[in-house]
């Protein structure tokens, strides 16, 4: 680990105004002290913001919800509303990580998590992510767990986070805080793909600081949080599928599916969406869906799986989402 | 008390060649085979059990051991000038005594020192001593190393150059093709296996000071003996110099057999600042700078008669390692005595590749031999449409098949007959015919063997007057319970309580041992302190002029005739004794082994074929149980190592450069605690094994690994019909051959 300037902000101007003269936010923790270690990230200066005033889970007016940046993934979690109105967001979170994890990690630091590509964190090895330029040795690597959409020639890492995919589903909303003041965009353009400029991953301007998310209200439908992994707990998602389907008459007349484990960011195609509206709930509409998700995607080798994978973890959610329950 | 030496040395010199009186079960104290807690449980779970690392010097200063980043050819230089002038740091050492890879184990002398040659990514190539530890990571990934790299070398076991197939492995009796052209029911396949990782829980790790010329180091190692000769020889100094420390030991494995590159890096460098070492290995460090298991390639080939009677039996494997290292996973070694077959061959080809050092982990050979094994006979049973367990109990031979010695005590049979009844194996469906929900069920069973060895073993017992006891050896608590079982046999020999006896391990100035590795401690160590106890039970005797079998010892008396007397009476001193165990005929006049069988239910997923394992039960014979919970706990944990090998646990070498992918505890697939069901353990009693050793009592830290996976892969069969034959079985490998459900 680098030697580095420590400082804890006194407010959100304050750690804004840090972030803007280059220092790296600490919030959890969780990922950035790891990469720190292994000096993948060698900030010259972090500004702590964990003890902000950001911790709140709060109704909108238009009935949605606030969630504050520092809220833990398992306060969200275990929140009441969360629960009851969005538990695909509980899903996800219960899914990812442990609770050791999920007790410090928040969830601005949830969005801005780096990729868990091996090559990313081996500092030995060539990465476009952190040494812009080097190669990529992924994708002639061993590259199980990345990515087979929204790639490039540079880059193939995935967005690791449970929780972003079913706030993608939720269509949420991100706040943030700059010394030029606040601004609001949707989760959907907060992330971007890697094209050939890897190492740039989200659209925040430097001295921007995320201060909470929002949430629009719980749309109707059932809810799920489908993951598929190579164990049973504490791994990242091979396929993830976030959704959340409305069904009258045995058609389905809304559809929100949010896809992990498969691309550089939370996954969501309106097409594939458009796909299911107004189609009988059941495998024909599924392999519609899956059809138009998977038709640019392209396999590496090793994580060619995820391809047939992907369609049948859809089909899988889609019978949760619309079977009839007993 | 006169304080006067003894008169008479009653220490007990020991040949195991033949089979010996139970002596043990005449003994009346009662606390031998229970489950008695271990007596460094509660310090262990409270933090106060010293581990290597927390070993504390004045003028201590860390060393951390800087990487190779290139797989094959030269260090030509080492920037140290940059480094130097970076806070705290104190020295780069380069090349000199650092070793390339850990000694294999019971090796007995240094391991390869080939600097500045380098043979695979993450090759130990310098170190970096700082005032903190912090320091020196950070100046060690400053470290500007420059190499002439050579090209080409050999990462890929399957394709590699330089391949050994040596003659004296293989067997070939009768006449294989033509019994498998013959046979009624024939199976030809073939399976692999990924390399493990032993992944213990503690990091090596080694604290090391010299004075006046000796070095001390506190290390986590499993078998001191060795591991003094091996250091003692890396730094070129006599055995005599070396003390190597290791009272606790969090997790071994195998990974802390032989002498780690931690070890020698801090005794050099101790040595050489004239200051306390620590060097402890970051966790991706443990995975390149250890031992891995190598990666198998495995080729069954089973011939039977119309009733399943094995008339062929070929094991063949494929296996790797460095250059220059003797070691070579023992594959096939249960198969050659597990099962009949007039026919057999096996042959081993070892091929060099330029990844981390392949060495000892957990039981080597059947840990992943016994995969490939069981789950072919698992589809020669499917085959011949012979009950699994049937066909097993079909093809126990009589005595060993290559060579025609006797078994010593066997329990397979009881084991498969014992375990199908109590898991409810009767209410097995054919494959594919079970879906419950959206999960597909099924059960599979498999035998498990793990070979039986027994090691020289020196300890020694000192009966005090106030009716306290001493243990003392070289051995070593690898987290199995040594403390436990060694307390459980001096208290059963000396008629003590458990609360009166100290004993005291993992100090290589103590008695040697056998130390802890292929499941020989227990029986080894043990039968040592059986033997040092024996002799305190003669010397009692000679003091009241009768046979030592005419004592009863218990509760702190000595009972002789109608006659009761405390030890105060008898003895004015400490009485001393060692005892020593050699192997000896028995080892070569029987096939000694440890037995059990495996059963295992799972569920996989229709859709997405994730396996879960739904209830597992192991049934196990080793002969004597010296602690009933200990005993367990090992079983226990060789299942679960059983389901991490059938399930998740792989390393992964980028196929370019042979480095190891995944070196962390998130990416490498350890089973957590949600892929671990409920475990049924039964430890079948009266199984006594008088020919392994005069306590009758067989390895069990290995046996419980060893089949265990096979009995998942066959479950996974019986499942949803779909045999993997690459391992670990992660969803890949098995949806795309799921039968359709909609």
């Amino acid at each position: 680990m680098r030697p580095f300037d420590y400082s804890r902000a006194d407010g959100a101007p304050d750690a804004a105004a840090k972030a803007a003269q280059g220092a790296t936010i600490l919030a959890g923790g969780t990922n950035l002290l790891d990469l720190m270690k292994l000096e993948v990230m060698a900030p010259e200066a972090v500004v702590d913001i964990s003890r902000l005033d950001l911790t709140g889970i709060t109704p909108t007016e238009d009935g949605g919800l606030r969630i504050g940046a520092l809220v833990t993934n398992t306060d969200l979690a275990n929140d009441r509303t969360v629960r009851t109105q969005y538990p695909v967001l509980s899903r996800a979170l219960l899914s990812g990580a442990t609770v050791q994890l999920r007790n410090k990690a928040t969830t601005g630091g949830n969005l801005l998590q780096r990729t868990r590509c091996p090559y990313f964190y081996d500092t030995g090895a060539a990465c476009n992510k952190r040494d812009p330029g080097s190669g990529c040795a992924a994708m002639t690597g061993c590259n199980r767990i990345l990515a087979v959409l929204g790639g490039s020639d540079h880059c193939i890492a995935t967005h690791p986070s449970d929780m972003a995919v079913a706030m993608r589903a939720l269509r949420a909303r991100v706040a943030l805080e700059s010394p030029e003041g606040t601004r609001e965009i949707a989760l959907a353009d907060l992330h971007v793909l890697p094209g050939d400029t890897p190492e740039v991953e989200t659209v925040l301007q430097p001295g921007e600081v995320i201060t909470s998310v929002i949430l629009p209200p719980a749309p109707p439908g059932r809810q799920a949080y489908v993951k598929i992994r190579d164990r049973a707990s504490y791994a990242f998602a091979l396929v993830s599928v976030a959704g959340i389907v409305a069904i009258e008459d045995g058609r389905i007349t809304e559809a929100a599916l949010a896809f992990g484990g498969l691309a550089p960011k939370p996954w969501r195609d309106p097409e594939v969406e458009a796909a299911l509206i107004g189609q009988p709930a059941g495998p024909a509409a599924a392999e519609a869906a899956a059809d138009v998700l998977l038709a640019d995607a392209k396999g590496h080798g090793g994580n060619d799986f995820k391809i047939p994978l992907a369609r049948r973890t859809l089909k899988r959610a889609l019978r949760e989402l619309t079977e009839a329950t007993s | 008390m006169d304080g006067q030496p003894q008169s008479k040395d009653f220490s007990v010199k020991f040949t195991m060649d033949e089979a010996q009186p139970r002596v043990l079960d005449r003994m009346a104290q009662g606390l031998l085979g229970t489950a008695m807690d271990r007596p460094e449980g509660r310090m262990k779970v409270t933090g106060t059990a010293p581990y290597a690392a927390e070993y504390r010097r004045e003028g201590l200063v860390h060393g951390m051991l800087v990487r190779s980043t290139i797989t094959r050819g030269r260090v030509t230089g080492i920037d140290t000038e940059k480094v130097q002038s970076m806070d705290g740091v104190i020295a780069v050492m380069t090349g000199g005594p650092l070793v390339r890879n850990p000694a294999q184990g019971t090796a007995h002398e240094a391991p390869a020192q080939s600097l500045p040659e380098v043979f695979y990514v993450g090759q130990p190539v310098a170190l970096v001593v700082a005032e903190s530890f912090e320091q020196a990571r950070h100046a060690a990934q400053a470290l500007t190393v420059t190499y002439d790299r050579a090209d080409g070398a050999d990462v890929d076991p399957a394709t590699a150059s330089d391949t050994e197939t040596p003659e004296d492995d293989v067997l070939s009796q009768g006449d294989i093709d033509t019994a498998m052209k013959e046979a009624a029911f024939a199976v030809d396949t073939r399976y692999t296996t990924p390399p493990h990782s032993s992944a213990a829980m503690e990091p090596h790790a080694s604290v090391a000071s010299w004075t006046d010329g000796r070095l001390e180091l506190h290390g986590s190692y499993q078998m001191l003996r060795h591991n003094v000769a091996e250091l003692a020889d890396a730094l070129g100094v006599d055995e005599a110099d070396v003390r190597i420390h290791s009272p606790y030991v969090g997790g071994g494995f195998g990974a802390k057999l032989g002498i780690a590159p931690e070890a020698v890096a801090a005794a050099h460098a101790a040595r050489e600042l004239g200051r306390p070492v620590s060097v402890v290995l970051t966790r991706p460090q443990v995975f390149e700078m250890t031992m891995r298991r190598s990666e198998t390639t495995q080729r069954l080939r089973l011939g039977s008669d119309a009733e399943g009677r094995l008339t062929a039996l070929g094991h063949e494997d494929w296996v790797s390692n460095l250059p220059g290292e003797a070691f070579a996973e023992p594959t096939a070694q249960g198969t050659h005595f597990l099962y009949g077959g007039d026919n057999r061959y096996f042959a081993q080809t070892l091929a060099r590749v330029h990844r981390p050092c392949a060495g000892s982990v957990r039981a080597p050979g059947e840990a992943v031999g016994m995969i490939a094994l069981e789950c072919a006979m698992d589809e020669l049973a499917e085959a011949t449409g012979i009950d699994p367990i049937d066909l097993r109990l079909r093809n126990l031979p009589e005595t060993h098949p290559e060579n025609g010695l006797p078994y010593s005590e066997r329990g397979l049979g009881d084991c498969l007959r014992d375990g199908a009844a109590k898991f409810g194996w009767d209410t097995r469906k054919p494959a594919g015919t079970r879906l419950e929900g959206d999960w597909w069920v099924g059960m599979g069973v498999a035998s498990a063997v793990r070979v039986n060895a027994l090691m020289n073993s020196t300890a020694r017992v000192t009966l005090n007057p106030d009716g306290t006891a001493l243990c003392e050896t070289d051995m070593t608590d690898i987290g199995t319970g040594s403390y436990a079982i060694l307390t459980q046999i001096v208290g059963e020999m000396l008629g003590l309580d458990a609360s009166q006896i100290e004993v005291r391990l993992g100090d290589s100035d103590l008695p040697k041992s056998s130390g802890s590795g292929g499941s020989w401690g227990a029986q080894s160590c043990g039968s040592a302190v059986f033997l040092a106890a024996q002799g305190i039970r003669k010397a009692l005797a000679e003091k009241l002029g009768v046979a030592a079998d005419d004592l009863t010892l218990k509760d702190g008396t000595v009972t002789s005739g109608n006659v009761q007397h405390g030890f105060a009476d008898l003895i004015d001193s400490p009485l001393t004794c060692e005892g020593t165990l050699n192997p000896g005929d028995t080892a070569d006049a029987f096939s000694i082994a440890g037995y059990g069988a495996h059963f295992a239910e799972v569920g996989v997923h229709r859709d997405t074929g994730e396996v879960r394992v739904r209830r597992m039960l192991g049934v196990f014979s080793i002969g004597r149980v010296l602690n009933e919970k200990t005993a367990s706990s090992q079983c226990h944990g060789g299942m679960i190592w059983g389901i991490g090998s059938a399930l998740t646990e792989e390393i992964m070498h980028d196929p370019s450069d042979g480095r190891i992918v995944n070196h962390n505890l998130a990416e490498y697939h350890l089973p957590v605690s949600l892929d671990v069901p409920d475990l049924d353990v039964v430890l079948l009693e009266d199984t006594r094994d008088d020919e392994a050793n005069p306590i009758q009592a067989k390895g069990i830290g290995e046996l419980g690994i060893a089949g265990a996976a096979g009995a998942i892969g066959n479950a996974i069969y019986n499942a949803c019909g779909v045999r993997v034959r690459d391992f670990p079985a992660t969803p890949d490998k098995i949806f795309p051959h799921l039968p359709e459900t909609d």
